[in-house]
């Protein structure tokens, strides 16, 4: 398992090691701001409705609504994140 | 339409309060929810025949809970270490591309920028985001510590068995995550360019998630960002 401890810590420092604190340049900078949409929201969809190789529709999905509301009614942070969380529970405690 | 053209885009996202404590403050929920799953990957880690000081070592050098209970639900499987691990670089391979977004913030002599660049997690990463397009690089290692703390703390509270055998499903715990990552997504879903670029970002996740390894449809969103690039 240390393998894949090493692994990550190459995976992690490639980027910044190769060209850390350099102003990337405008053809790259583009791209790269878009990478944070992008990514946030296939880490959504992956961590609520991912199962391995599966997609699943449980009570995750009920905390991911929760966390729309709260984000609709323009709850902070915590809110958003307690909300899903409570939801999440209570569908798994009476479903 | 050449990539130069975007450059002087409206600020995507609201100016953020820079600093270590902001970074610590902003990324302070999900320490309980970190917490909980270092404390279970502790657990599990021992049951799947790792010692305590192997699972702990993993947490301190992989930090990244996914790939961990990954490589860790192959070896309880019966699966080999080698498969275990790939399982478990394949998920953190959108670390390759991720570093590549935070690698402006992270100044400083090459030692000190990988030693930087280990904190740069999805929680950390996301939390420093600020409208220049690159992650502030107080926020971001103030938001590490905190995780950090809390991911191999538990990870040894767990692995030492001086901890409730807790299972964090019950409380909601893995609804977290979705929710913290739609919050950080929410300033991105107000233009049409990024929210373009976000739906598409989800789309190929999703229909990646049955045909490819775990980890390989996060990482082929990243793709989705030409789709903003060729668009006006």
């Amino acid at each position: 398992m240390i393998g894949l401890g090493l692994a990550t810590v190459a995976i992690k420092a490639v980027g910044p090691v190769l060209l850390g604190g350099r102003q990337l340049p405008p053809q790259v900078l583009a791209p790269v701001r878009l990478l944070a949409p992008a990514l946030l929201a296939a880490l959504v969809v992956t961590q609520a409705f991912g199962s391995g190789r599966d997609l699943a529709l449980d009570a995750r999905a009920a905390g991911l609504a929760a966390a729309v509301a709260a984000l609709l009614l323009r709850a902070p942070i915590l809110v958003i994140i307690a909300s899903a969380a409570v939801a999440t529970a209570l569908v798994r405690m009476f479903a | 339409m050449s990539a130069v053209d975007i450059v002087p885009a409206p600020a995507m996202v609201p100016t953020v309060r820079r600093g270590y404590g902001e970074g610590a403050r902003a990324v302070a929920p999900m320490a309980l929810a970190i917490a909980a799953f270092g404390l279970s990957f502790g657990v599990l880690a021992r049951s799947a025949g790792l010692s305590p000081w192997a699972a702990v070592a993993m947490s301190a050098t992989t930090f990244a809970g996914s790939a961990q209970f990954a490589a860790i639900s192959v070896l309880a499987a019966g699966g080999s270490a080698v498969v275990a691990v790939g399982a478990g670089a394949l998920l953190n391979a959108r670390y390759a591309v991720i570093g590549l977004s935070a690698a402006p913030a992270l100044r400083g002599p090459a030692w000190l920028r990988f030693l930087l660049a280990q904190l740069v997690v999805d929680e950390s990463w996301a939390v420093a985001q600020t409208s220049e397009g690159v992650p502030d690089r107080e926020r971001l290692i103030g938001a590490a510590f905190v995780l950090y703390v809390s991911h191999v703390g538990s990870t040894a509270v767990g692995a030492f068995g001086l901890g409730l055998l807790t299972n964090p499903k019950a409380l909601g715990l893995d609804a977290a995550f979705p929710a913290l990552f739609l919050a950080l997504l929410r300033p991105y879903l107000l233009h049409r360019r990024t929210l373009t670029v976000a739906v598409a970002g989800a789309v190929l996740a999703l229909g990646l998630t049955p045909v490819a390894p775990p980890g390989v449809p996060i990482l082929a969103a990243a793709g989705a960002v030409l789709i903003g690039v060729s668009r006006p």
